[in-house]
This record gives structure tokens, sequence and C-alpha cells, in this order.
């Protein structure tokens, strides 16, 4: 199986400058690891060995920082691989500047590792339980050099293409190897090209859609940032397979250090033959644009993104005629998510019997989902099709801290729907979410806990969605405002028993209705939650009780005697001195001087505040 | 609107000299409108009005058309910001470790509603969908500075360290 640690260890020969093996000091410089100071512990780095090798004339080990890109498990950032030739390399967790001295003095220096500060166990459990498959070099190469993809394996499957396959032959590939889009619908993306081949134009595209806008999404920007060459050999080889005269990469503006490295990425592939005129000496020609979109959710939508790129408002269009017919500028264009593309590359040179064996009956491959929420290992894992929620949740995730309970995740996003604890043993795929009431979309995968009230849930979507909503079609643009406001109604305790059968309804006449998948799916996490948790829209409507005592309205600020532990966690944080009590007696909260803050109520372990 | 002072705006002097080479760059290229924008905007913080009648003279399109293409995407600003942008993500892993708090602060600290812009002109407040950095939740971002994990009294230190005078 594959897995970082081997991963690291091929690496070590990447920056083998002039026959000697180096020792690599690899420092995570994704927006997590540059977020939580990994550009001082960089700095640092290349301050130490410069100080030291002054110091160390005979130079034994030559010693090289690299950067990698996002690893996915930002929480334990900044992460750094120090790989010695010969030792199994290790990984520190959590290292800041000041700790950089100490490790470069006892480790690089001494070959003593400093085991405290070594990644525990968590995040071994967190990467083993993993198939890191289009992951695989995230994390380990540095995505700014060329060099080190290709080292890898990185451009084989263009070569392999360009020489040896007709464009015919790689949709039939596509094909075999069972593909869906990544982006959510999960279309088989062999079926997309070959309809895309079918049409001859004098200008044809390939469009990539890097406009992750998902709340609680973040493998695109992943997979960008930590490894931009795959993406492209992906659309590269997509492009030769439709015969696409140039590509374009719809990317949010929100992303920059993904936009950054994919303009360093296209530059390099150009100056090494695999872009630009006559690929290879193959004869067929490609290049690619990076467009950055404005800041439009309803953009991931493809008409929408097609105007956008032509410098429109991005508002879908009816269909027919589909974009493979008539898209970009009225062209035959071919559009796939970034982690579809990233997909390509393997399936070319492992070959699709190889890919097709893994993962589900109809939904192969692996699939990248960012588990975020109340979750102790926040992060970017990848797991075969077919994996659990259990897993996904408790082996990869470590479960919810604070000793509290899980209640429902999240997929999908504003398309998707909460699934209870119940459905912990359900196999992913596309087909099992659907039919659940949720939805792959593009894999976020957002755990709640207890505390979490599903009806504020609800209510924080279509706020997103009523938002986000273009306003060209009345049901979405009327509906998600009609839905948000009897939502809102229901959370300040005014909601009525008829209030629920109104949602109902409208949540599948907005199905039916929408023209574009935002209003389709926009009512996906209402019905969901009405599905599995009626009983707290109930407790709110008729008990005027919000159970998980999230929605403020309802607050009563009131300790539960029988839960209080007397632990007084509330009372050191109260910032109003509003609560009594001691190792003896149970919190008792003065309402007279209470501002309602809720920090009580968050602070407290055990449930014991309503 | 904004607490920002009207006169101020009108009185605004905009140098357009800089937008003749942004013009230039993307002379007679198709799909040009949301780059342009964009590239104004980096410029001028904002886009200002005489900015928007040039860009449509000179692409021969309507103002409407560009106000409409403006108006449409969240990342185009009308109006003259702040020094410092301050944004906290709203995005579902934010939303569920509080990051309503993190707007609550910014309020009573700064005394500006979402959206509106300190009389100082020094900070402006907005709120975002989904950064993207969901495993370091919740997020505020100052300028294009990523602040993960961050607690309202921590996001209480960061701001001060932006009133402090110069020097």
């Amino acid at each position: 199986m594959d897995n970082t640690f081997t991963h690291l260890e091929n690496n070590n020969k990447v920056d083998d400058g002039g026959g000697k093996t180096h020792s690599v000091i690899a420092v995570c410089l994704g927006t997590g690891g540059v977020a939580a100071g990994g550009n001082y512990v960089y700095q640092k780095f290349e301050e130490e060995i410069k100080r030291l090798n002054l110091d160390i004339t005979l130079g034994k080990r030559v010693c090289k920082t690299s950067k990698t890109g996002c690893r996915g498990l930002c929480s334990k950032d900044v992460l750094v691989d120090i790989t010695i030739p010969g030792a199994k390399p290790l990984t520190y967790e959590k290292v800041t500047a000041a700790m950089v001295p100490n490790i470069v003095e006892e480790h690089l220096v001494k070959n003593t590792p400093i085991e405290k500060w070594l990644a525990k166990e968590d995040y071994h459990k967190f990467y083993d339980s993993q198939y890191r498959l289009v992951l695989g070099n995230c994390g380990v190469i540095d995505p700014e050099d060329i060099e080190a993809y290709i080292y890898r394996g990185g451009y084989e499957a263009l070569k392999k293409v360009l020489k040896t396959m007709k464009p015919e032959d790689v949709i039939q590939e596509i094909k075999k190897s069972g593909l869906r889009g990544r982006g959510g619908g999960g279309f088989p993306t062999g079926e997309k090209w070959a309809s895309g081949a079918k049409y001859s134009a004098d200008e044809k595209f390939i469009v990539c859609n890097a406009d992750e806008g998902d709340p609680g999404a973040f493998m695109d920007r992943s997979l960008m940032e930590g490894d931009p060459h795959a993406v492209l050999e992906g659309m590269i080889i997509g492009g030769y397979a439709i015969k696409a005269t140039s590509g374009y990469i719809y990317i949010r503006a929100e992303y920059p250090l993904a936009v950054k490295r994919l303009h360093i990425a296209i530059e390099q592939a150009h100056e090494r033959g695999f872009l630009g005129e006559n690929i290879l000496n193959s004869g067929y020609s490609l290049t690619i644009f990076v467009k950055e979109g404005a800041g439009a959710f309803v953009c991931g939508e493809s008409t929408a993104l097609q105007y956008s790129i032509e410098g429109k408002r991005g508002m879908p269009r009816t269909r027919p005629p589909q974009s493979v017919e008539a898209g970009l500028w009225d062209k035959p264009t071919v559009l796939n998510n970034v982690e579809t593309f990233g997909n390509v590359p393997i399936i070319l040179t492992r070959g699709a019997d190889w890919y097709s064996k893994l993962g589900t009956e109809k939904s192969k491959g692996t699939k990248i989902f960012s588990l975020t929420g109340r979750i102790k290992n926040p992060g970017l894992i990848e797991v075969p099709m077919g994996a659990t929620i259990r897993q996904i949740v408790f082996d990869m995730g470590g479960g919810i801290p604070k000793k509290k309970k899980f209640k429902a995740v999240q997929i999908g996003g504003p398309s998707g729907g909460c699934l209870p604890e119940s459905l912990l043993d359900t196999p992913i795929d596309y087909e099992s979410l659907l039919g659940l009431g949720a939805m792959m979309g593009s894999g976020s995968f957002v755990v709640v806990d207890e505390t979490t009230c599903m009806v504020d849930m609800a209510r924080f979507f279509m706020t997103f969605c009523a938002n986000e909503s273009c306003g060209k079609c009345p049901p979405c643009r009327i509906g998600t405002t009609l839905m948000l406001e009897i939502l809102t109604r229901i959370t300040m305790g005014e909601g009525e028993e008829k209030d629920i059968e109104v949602l109902e309804q409208m949540s599948d006449e907005m199905k039916v209705m929408s023209l574009c998948g935002l209003g389709q799916s926009a009512p996906n996490p209402v019905k969901s939650t009405l599905r599995y948790f009626k009983d707290e829209y109930l407790s709110h409507i008729r008990d005027k009780v919000c159970p998980t005592a999230t929605c403020p309205a309802l607050h009563k600020y009131e300790v539960t005697s029988e839960k209080c532990v007397k632990c007084q966690a509330c009372i050191r944080n109260c910032p109003v001195k509003a609560i009594s009590g001691s190792a003896a007696e149970t919190a008792v909260i003065d309402k007279g001087k209470c501002i309602k803050c809720n920090l009580c109520y968050e602070k407290c372990n055990f449930m014991a505040i309503k | 609107m904004a607490t920002t002072n009207e006169k101020s705006l009108q009185a605004e002097e905009v140098d357009l000299l800089a937008l003749e080479k942004i013009l230039e760059d993307y002379k007679g290229k198709r799909g040009a409108i949301i780059p342009v924008l964009q590239k104004v905007q980096n410029k001028y913080g904002y886009l200002p009005e005489s900015a928007v009648y040039l860009i449509a003279e000179r692409f021969n399109i309507s103002v409407s058309e560009i106000i409409g293409v403006a108006t449409f995407y969240a990342q185009f600003h009308l109006k003259p910001r702040g020094k410092h942008v301050v944004k906290v993500c709203c995005g579902t892993a934010c939303h569920v470790k509080n990051a309503k708090r993190l707007s609550n602060k910014i309020e009573s600290k700064l005394k500006i509603k979402v959206n509106e812009t300190t009389e100082d002109r020094e900070f402006t407040f907005e709120e975002v969908s989904c950064l993207g950095a969901c495993g370091i939740a919740p997020v505020v971002t100052i300028d294009d500075h990523v602040h993960g994990e961050i607690s309202p009294e921590k996001l209480d230190e960061v701001l001060d360290t932006f009133k402090q005078p110069a020097g």
C-alpha cells in the first residue's frame, strides 16, 4: 500500500544534486502550514544550516530544505520531515521557529531525534489508514519544482499517451477505468470525453473547474498547491483525447497560493515541452490559461463558469445545448474537476484494469474528503470508494474531541445532507449517498457533535444558498429566501406546526423547478435534517426549546444539577462573574448578571448548561 | 451604508494613468473584463467610478454591463475600503467552531458592522464564505495573512497590533 513514508524514502533522492545523497528537511508550506508560521520555520532551518555548514567543515551531510505542499493534517502544523539517508524518515509536529536550532543540533548533527517533539500516534493513525493515490505527491514533493514531479514518474503518462495511443484509445481507457466526475455529480468521465470528441470546430476547449466553493471543502486547493503538475498532466491528456485547442483553469481568487503554483507549473511545463506547440514532437499543441474567479459560488456550475470566463455575469443557462456541443464562446467544451484530472495520469500509468479494481461496483478509484468540524484530527484524507463513514470519522479522524458524542456528519456541502449515527457503517459511494439524501458533492465532510443544533445547521446552509443564488430563476431566488425565513423563525422560537409540511413541500418543488444544481440541491440540508432529526425541529416548534442550546433566542442559561460535576470551568470562563459555585457545590447562574454570551455552555464538557 | 464619509468619497482623486497600462495589456483580448476589473481593484483598492467609465469607453461596452459584472461577484467593491481588511470565514467548519463570536468581537471592538469601514479608514470588516482552510478553523484573515484556530481573545490581541502607532 502506498503511504507517505515509503514516498518519503523514495523522495530522498530527489534532491540528489551531485551523486551524493542528501539529508532532506521538508517543511509543510501549504495554506495551513504558512498560517501556523511555516515560513519562519523554513527560514530558521535555512539560517541554521548555513551557520552549521561553516562549523562542520567535514560536512558529511548536505542538508537541503524543501517546500512541500499541504499534506492534509493542518491541525498539527507546522509539520517537518527529516530524512537522513539510511534512517527511517521522521516527522516533527507543531514545530515553531524556536524549536528549529534544537532539532538541527540534536537530530541532524548528533543524530539523536528529539522524541518528545515527534509526531504522535494520532498522526500515524491518520496516515496509515488512508490510501493516498491522487494525494501521493502532496506533502512529499516540492510543488514548485517540476524535477521532483518527473522524478516520481510525472509526465510518464503523457509521454505514453502521445507516443503510443490515439485519442480514441485514451477515451476508451478512461471509460474502462470507470472514473466518474469528482466535482459531485459523478458523471462518467470517459463518456463526457467521448461526446466532447464527437464535435469538431475551429476551436475546442478543455476546462478545469477549480472553483471550489463548497464551504468545508479544500481538497482541490490542496491538490493544486501540493501537486499542480498532476492536474496539468491530466488536463493535457484530456485535451489530446478530445482534440482541444486550448485549456482554461477557472480557479477561485481566494486561493492565491494555488494560483501562483499553477502559473509556475505551466511555465515549467512549457520549458520542458509538455505544453505549447507540438508537445513532445507529437504534433499536438495546447496552451493552458489560468482564469481567476471573482467570488460567486454559482460559477461552479458549468455553464455559469463558462460565462464567467467570457467576462459576463456568471449565471447558468438552460440546457441543451450541452457544453460538449456549445460551451465556452459557443465552442465544444469539456469541463472536469481538479480531482478528476488528478486521477487521469494514474489511470494511464497503471492501467484501467488496475484502477477499476479499486472502489465499489459503480464508483471506482479513491475519493479525497476534507474532514473538518468537531473532530480530533481535521484534515485531508483519501480513501478507496466504499470506505465507511465510521472508518473516516473514528479511525482517521480520531473521533470527537472533548468527550462529546458524535451526532452527524454533513457530506457534500450546501448540496449535501446530514447523516446520523445510525448510518455510520454506510459504505460511501455516489449511489449510496444519494439514496440516503446526501450527495458526494465535492467531498466536504463536516462532523458535528451533540452541541450542534441541526435546525441551525440547516439554516446556515440555507443562508449560504440564499446569498449565493444568482437570482435568475424564481424557484431558487424566492425559494431559498422563503425557506430561510421559515428556518430563522423556527430558531427564534416562533415556528408553527405547519412549517414542517411547508418546508417539505418547498424542498420538492425547488428540486423539480430550479434551473441549475444550486437551486435543485439547496433544499438537501433541510430535507435530510427533517428526515433524520425531525425531533429537533419539533422541540423548537412545540416546546420552544433548542435541545443543544445553540439557538440564542431559546437559551435559558440554567445548570442541570445532575450533569454538573462541579469542575468550575464555567465559573472561570464567565466574563461577568455571573456564575457561583465551588468544588462542593453545583454551579448557579445569576440571570441578573448573565449577558448570554454562551461561553459557559461552550466550555462545559458535560452538557450541564442548557 | 458604510460609515465612510460620502463627502471624502467625492473628493477622492483617482489617478487614471495606471489604468491606461492595464487597459493596454488587455487590449483586444477576449474575456478581459473580469481580469481588468481585478487589476483595477488591486491598484486602487476598489473600482472608482471614473475608472469604470474609462473601461466602458475603451472596450466599447456600456457602463451598466460593467456594473452588472462588478455587482455580481463578491470580490468587487464600488466603494473605497479600509487600509486593513479583516475577513471572518463563515464556512461550515468555522461555523460549527463558533465563527460568529469572532464577528461579534470585531463588531464590538471596531464599532462597525459587516461590510463597513471604520471612520478612520483603517479597517474594513467582511464575512466571507469558506476560505478553504477548514483544517485550522476558525479562521480570520487580516489583509492576506491567515490566522488559524483563533479565539476572540487572540483576535483582540492581533487587532491591537495594528492599532499601535508606527515605530
